[in-house]
């Protein structure tokens, strides 16, 4: 099975974060950056089917020189064969999708794995959208998945209730957590896989389809009245929740 | 920009909440720009758009396949672009739940449309539709342009209010989308509803439960004031990680980022990742013995104390109220 898993990039989900100087992006300074934690569901689940039906896993990943340890933590839990399309401008999305896209087509690939989203834009969109361009099925936000021969079941959460679509290999499948439980890479793999080749490509440059205007930090002024747990306070927290915010 | 197109879903032979709200969106945005707007709607019965038409809604095109019985996001997207293409619509609307986010992208990819997923705000502002959207979670906030001619938005349930605005007549015509076998991709076969539970992302009050709640046996003080409230009920990631709730209940950054009208954390202490999903919340409420727990710096109001023996005496109280 010829797997192919898309990872991004992202600052550990502990982080806060601070707008930069420009005011449209984050502050990066002294942020821990850790491979998106969707994606590594979806590296397990690549590794997971290599393991049981042969082939290999290539992990590929878009950005700068600096994404390289996000691709040497994919080696070090087992990929294969790690790719990295070189850009030093602040991709969109559709950047991202479609040089992602140019890679799947030169590897004509069985499965595309990738994580649900990536938690910093939050979108959503890359599994649809390189589906869509590769003219593939796709399934988004799978909590599990079982391959039979060529057919597909994934089974997912949707709003109030779970719903199991099916299709066929080839396709695109986004992971959701609970898809499986992700391997922790042993110290002697970590130290192989920073020997081990990194492919680099340059990507194609294309004009973004979306602009950042202006990036903030949402606050909100909270009346932060603090009470104890007194039978007449737990009293009073019912009574401003239905007096004063009315919304009980 | 030209014309606004809204994707509808019929649910129970009415229009799900979200696809009202995104109504009230299309035609706040359309009366900004003055140009016009229209619903579409995949294979449904014409008596349940006449509800479009209380929130201001004055044509729709019911998208008629019979390769589109089954929910598919690639043949949906598919129709949905064919429609906007045909008619001429340079703005396409879907509510960002799990179909609209998945359809959504689709429909961009095949209308060369820019794509901005999960609004919280969409207004036009010196001749630039200008769309609001959350980042990390909600950590962060970027005021957002698409670039392109065609423009594909999502937006975020419960944040956008459904306004009645009755029109004055509704008309419904039928469009035969050209579906290939193909572009059917995915089917759903079945679904599953959890009967009577509600959804955190959907719910108006979350009651959600963390780490203090000491063990899956005490959850059920957090699910008898969600039932006194007509709440879901939520849970932190430490909750989650323990095994004591699935993970469809969890709010925070790994888990779903919720809007609700009110939240209440009972023994969270509130990890960046977990403020990140709910701080959107209108009102916020905690309970926690440690004073210095980080969730006191975002609530309205807070109780310190043990939320084990709180929350039987809060269900009392509140009950008085809800009778």
């Amino acid at each position: 099975m010829n797997i192919l898993v898309c990872v991004s990039r992202v600052p550990d989900t502990a982080s806060r974060v601070l707008v930069g100087s420009d005011g449209k992006s984050i502050d990066s300074n002294g942020l821990k950056y850790v491979v998106n934690p969707y994606d590594e569901f979806a590296i397990e689940e690549g590794l997971r089917l290599r393991e049981k039906n042969g082939g290999s896993v290539t992990v590929v990943t878009i950005g700068a020189d600096s994404s390289k340890d996000i691709l040497r933590t994919a080696l070090a839990m087992g990929a294969d064969k790690v790719i990295l399309v070189k850009t030093d401008k602040l991709p969109d999305s559709y950047f991202v999708i479609h040089n992602l896209a140019e890679i799947a087509k030169e590897i004509s690939p069985d499965i595309i794995l990738l994580g649900k989203q990536s938690v910093d834009y939050d979108s959503l969109q890359v599994a649809p959208s390189l589906a869509e361009i590769l003219g593939l099925p796709s399934v988004s936000l799978v909590s599990k998945l079982t391959i039979e021969g060529n057919k597909v079941t994934a089974e997912r959460d949707i709003e109030g209730g779970k719903e199991v679509l099916e299709t066929a290999l080839p396709c695109v499948i986004s992971a959701q957590k609970g898809l499986n439980e992700p391997r922790y890479p042993k110290l002697p793999d970590i130290m192989k896989a920073k020997q081990k080749p990194i492919e680099e490509k340059n990507a194609i440059d294309i004009n973004n389809r979306t602009s950042i205007v202006e990036m903030s930090i949402p606050s909100k002024k909270r009346a932060g009245k603090i009470l104890t747990d007194s039978d007449g306070d737990i009293a009073e927290l019912v009574r401003l929740l239905h007096e004063e915010a009315k919304v009980i | 920009m030209k014309k606004i197109l809204v994707y509808l879903e019929s649910q129970k032979n009415t229009l799900k909440r979200s696809s009202l709200e995104a109504i009230s969106a299309a035609r706040n945005l359309a009366k900004q720009m003055s140009i016009p707007f229209a619903g579409a709607i995949i294979n449904a019965d014409p008596a349940s758009c006449q509800i479009a038409k209380e929130y201001g809604m004055t044509e729709i095109f019911n998208i008629k396949s019979n390769l589109l019985g089954k929910y598919t996001c690639s043949g949906y997207a598919a129709a949905i672009s064919q429609l906007a293409n045909e008619k001429g619509f340079d703005c396409i609307l879907l509510s960002a739940n799990v179909a609209g986010l998945e359809t959504a992208p689709r429909v961009a990819i095949r209308m060369q449309a820019g794509y901005i997923a999960d609004c919280v705000g969409l207004e036009f502002q010196n001749n630039d539709l200008i769309a609001k959207k959350p980042i990390y979670a909600g950590k962060s906030q970027i005021s957002t342009k698409v670039e392109t001619e065609n423009k594909v938005f999502t937006l975020r349930p419960n944040v956008f209010t459904a306004v009645k605005e009755d029109a004055s007549s509704l008309n419904i015509s039928d469009f035969a989308a050209n579906i290939t076998e193909k572009e059917v991709g995915a089917v759903a076969v079945s679904t599953m509803k959890n009967e009577g539970k509600l959804d955190v992302a959907e719910a108006d009050i979350i009651v959600s439960g963390g780490r203090g709640m000491k063990g899956p046996e005490n959850f059920h003080l957090v699910e008898e004031v969600a039932s006194t409230l007509a709440a879901a009920v939520g849970a932190s990631r430490a909750a989650v990680d323990a095994g004591w709730r699935p993970h469809s209940e969890q709010v925070g950054q790994t888990g779903k980022t919720v809007s609700p009208t009110l939240y209440i954390a009972c023994g969270i202490s509130g990890a960046v990742q977990h403020l990140a999903g709910m701080s959107s919340a209108k009102y916020i409420v905690a309970i926690n013995k440690d004073k210095d727990a980080p969730i006191f710096k975002v609530t309205d109001y807070g109780i310190i104390g043990d939320a084990l023996a709180v929350l039987p005496k809060l269900n009392e109280n509140l009950k008085k109220i809800k009778g």
